[in-house]
């Protein structure tokens, strides 16, 4: 069949990248659910428990959590630089941002690992910590998600495989980063400061 | 042939090797003290038994390469199209979207044969009082039939005709995303097996609703159902993303929103109910699953837990899902009307609207399922009333059904005949919802036989007719050759009589007062119940005509013409079967694909068969 290449022929870059960009926003409105029905359940329980936390169990301190949100927001930050340099052809500008943006992410998951051991209550500690922990947990198997596709980005950006025309890539992460960290800021004020 | 390539035996080694690391490794560690549960063991072997299923087949062999910075082999992702006539591609990751059609339909196919057995194993239980199979057997084949049909109505139209015929339809030469629609399909295997095997793992008693706590203390079949819905979740959401994106940017030129098939409409509507709501019951079961193999309590009412949260996430899905199942078959019933009717499609654009109407108050109406739950009180009468509003859209649909057949130029070839079928199955189906929608009524009904007839009435006669309907309407262009009319109307009328005597008695049985899902009964139903079994077996024997008519007129049939049923959409403008990439150059659209009663017009121009 010599005419099978016709359809990556005809799929053109521009099409490609219309293509890849709203399957992912569609991605994303999937996940928004997901974190929707995570949210109910958290939200119902609190709601018939007695007070909250229940049983006289304590929130963790807001320090880390806090210095945590602030390396997310400005991860997005970083992200959006990332974006922006590639637009224009900067593509030393934007490793360096891309790099930023990894360092800022796994930092957070660092923290957060260490805030889970030293929390003092566990996955299985009734409604609290079954809450507290699958939300923060799913959350953070996303922000894993999030910095292995930045991950590919930068193994694809150094073998000059990322450019100003084609950067469809950099763009897709970007959207899924900002969305893992507006999901982080709901979390932040609903489990540990609201 | 290297065991090491991408194929069917690497994937069953892969999964076979995933069990070997995931089951065993925990089993080892907790012979060597740890304290793990049969769950987790059965979870994680699960798990990695999936991942080497996948990888084994192949699809992640162009996007690992990719992610590292590789170069592509283009030759490679060219053959993984698939060669037109080869038979090996319908067992291997192909990622030509009518290769995946074919796959998903056959393979829901089978599924339906084998939860149809499980429905005669159940009939075989109820022809008498008394127990044959036991109250446990009972309960685990009452609910595999469930999970099973579930999965049926769920991919056998969009996963199957849809594949086949949206990319045709809307005039383009595959999906957005083929090596993504290729995976959607390979998720599906392993569950599927998995929730066939778990009589193995000692069954399940909960019915395809899994409400916790039974659902939390049922034995480990349960938790194989759970694990295995997440996956037929996840496989379709991926497919929606995929229908969506194609639908709305590779339609071809002139295709506007208001010309495309009515079929097409109403699978975008279906894979938008399913990208919104798939991932809410994901969750919920995510959330069970964790109940069970990590010890949360999310839904264990003795530590703060909430059962009745699980039944609201679990529904505001399950409802929602309802529709994913019930209007790519209405979409499939307007398709095939006009062609057969001679006649433009009865207020198309009101038929849309209904179709988007429906799928955004389908959102609204989760909670007449929990009538009796105990939920709270002031939210009966708001469902009650989105319940009853939901009639008048799915009402138009008819409409515009029984609009086109009036004065038309009818002709009863089988396609049509499954479009009466419809109507009358369908029509009571949805008089006989109103009863379980009304409170009062409801509360009197809720699990009775009732229930059971209302939603084989409405999904046999929405999904299924839709399904039979669509697939002797379109067998000649899958696969290039004719069906026996013979036997399709034999089909027809041996089903329907049979179905309709099946199911119309349960009416009776459930307002006498006979529940569902219990494996034994008072002795004065005996005679109906034994009535119901026969007439079910009936429905079987059947459905075997039309498996034999398929697989005969599939191999001896005679070749079908590119247009047999003189019909306008696009994919009648290719051969039959449609060659690999579907339109040699592709198609400008000038109208709707109904134009028939006016000799000369045409609905498009170009994309002539090779």
């Amino acid at each position: 069949m010599s005419t099978l290449g016709h359809i990556y022929a005809t799929q053109d870059a521009a099409a490609a990248r219309r293509n890849m960009l709203l399957g992912v926003k569609l991605g994303i409105l999937s996940e928004i659910m997901l974190f929707g029905a995570l949210f109910a359940a958290y939200f119902v329980i609190r709601s018939e428990s007695g007070g909250w936390p229940p049983h006289g169990q304590e929130r963790p301190e807001l320090i880390l959590p806090g210095l945590n949100t602030l390396l997310l927001v400005s991860s997005s930050v970083t992200m959006q630089w990332a974006v922006r340099a590639i637009g224009r052809g900067q593509l030393a500008t934007m490793r360096l941002a891309l790099r930023l943006t990894l360092l800022l992410g796994s930092t957070f998951i660092v923290i957060q690992g260490y805030e889970f051991a030293t929390n003092g209550f566990g996955l299985t500690d009734g409604t609290f910590g079954s809450t507290f922990y699958t939300l923060t947990g799913f959350h953070g198997a996303h922000v894993l998600a999030g910095l292995g596709l930045m991950a590919i980005v930068a193994i694809r950006a150094r073998r000059g495989l990322v450019s100003a025309e084609h950067h469809t890539m950099v763009e897709a992460a970007s959207y899924y980063w900002h969305f893992v960290d507006a999901v982080w800021v709901a979390l932040f004020s609903t489990l540990y400061v609201l | 042939m290297s065991i090491l390539k991408p194929g069917l035996l690497r994937a069953v080694l892969g999964a076979a090797a995933g069990v070997l690391i995931g089951a065993g490794g925990l089993t080892l560690a907790r012979g060597s003290g740890m304290d793990i549960r049969d769950g987790q063991i059965l979870a994680l072997g699960y798990l990695l038994a999936l991942l080497g299923f996948v990888v084994g087949i192949g699809a992640f062999r162009f996007w690992l390469p990719w992610a590292i910075g590789r170069p592509v082999d283009t030759t490679a992702e060219h053959a993984a199209h698939g060669t037109a006539g080869d038979w090996r591609r319908y067992f291997r990751f192909t990622t030509d979207h009518k290769v995946i059609g074919v796959q998903y339909l056959v393979s829901a196919f089978l599924l339906f044969l084998t939860a149809g057995t499980f429905a005669m194993l159940m009939r075989y239980e109820l022809a008498q009082p008394g127990l044959v199979l036991g109250k446990e057997g009972y309960n685990t084949v009452m609910s595999t039939h469930g999970a099973m049909m579930i999965t049926v109505a769920l991919i056998s139209i969009i996963g199957g005709l849809g594949n086949f015929l949206v990319p045709i339809m809307i005039g383009t030469r595959d999906m957005a995303f083929p090596k993504t629609n290729a995976l959607s399909y390979w998720l599906l295997p392993l569950p599927i097996l998995l929730v066939a095997i778990n009589p193995l793992l000692g069954g399940f008693d909960t019915g395809w609703t899994a409400y916790p706590p039974l659902s939390q203390q049922a034995n480990l079949g349960q938790q194989a159902y759970l694990m295995a819905f997440v996956t037929v979740g996840i496989s379709s959401i991926l497919s929606a993303i995929n229908f969506l994106v194609t639908v709305f940017r590779m339609r071809a030129p002139g295709m506007s929103l208001m010309r495309m098939p009515i079929f097409v409409w109403s699978l975008t509507v279906t894979a938008t109910l399913a990208l919104v709501a798939t991932s809410v019951v994901a969750g919920a079961f995510t959330m069970l699953l964790f109940d069970r193999v990590l010890g949360t309590s999310f839904f264990r009412p003795s530590r703060g837990g909430d059962v009745i949260l699980f039944q609201h996430l679990f529904w505001f899905y399950s409802h929602p899902a309802v529709y994913i199942m019930g209007l790519p078959g209405l979409g499939a019933i307007l398709e095939v009307v006009p062609v057969f009717a001679r006649k433009p499609l009865f207020a198309y654009p009101l038929a849309v609207l209904s179709f988007i109407t429906i799928g955004v108050l389908s959102f609204m109406v989760w909670a007449h399922h929990m009538f009796v739950s105990g939920m709270a009180e002031f939210f009966h009468i708001p469902i009650m009333l989105t319940t009853e509003l939901i009639s008048v859209p799915t009402g138009i649909v008819f409409l515009s059904a029984l609009g086109t057949i009036w004065m038309g130029k009818l002709h009863f070839k089988t396609p049509m005949l499954w479009v009466f079928g419809f109507i009358w199955a369908f029509l009571i189906g949805g008089i006989t919802g109103v009863y379980l929608a009304d409170v009062p009524t409801d509360i009197t009904l809720s699990d009775t036989y009732f229930v059971v007839a209302h939603f084989h009435y409405t999904i046999v006669g929405g999904t299924i007719y839709g399904l039979f309907a669509g697939s002797y309407y379109w067998f000649p262009k899958i696969t290039g050759r004719m069906y026996s009319e013979r036997l399709g109307k034999l089909h027809f009328w041996w089903f329907t009589l049979a179905f309709n005597a099946t199911f119309l008695p349960m009416f009776w049985l459930g307002i006498e007062g006979m529940r569902r899902r219990v494996a034994d009964y008072p002795p004065e139903f005996a005679g109906l119940n034994l009535w119901v079994s026969i007439a079910a077996f009936n429905i079987f024997l059947s459905v075997a005509v039309f498996v034999f008519n398929m697989i005969w007129s599939w191999a001896r049939g005679p070749r079908a013409a590119a247009n047999p049923w003189r019909a306008q959409t696009l994919e009648w403008r290719c051969s039959s079967p449609p060659p690999v990439e579907n339109f040699e150059d592709i198609p400008t659209v000038t109208d709707t694909p109904y134009q028939y009663g006016t000799p000369g017009t045409a609905a498009a121009e170009g994309g002539a068969a090779s």
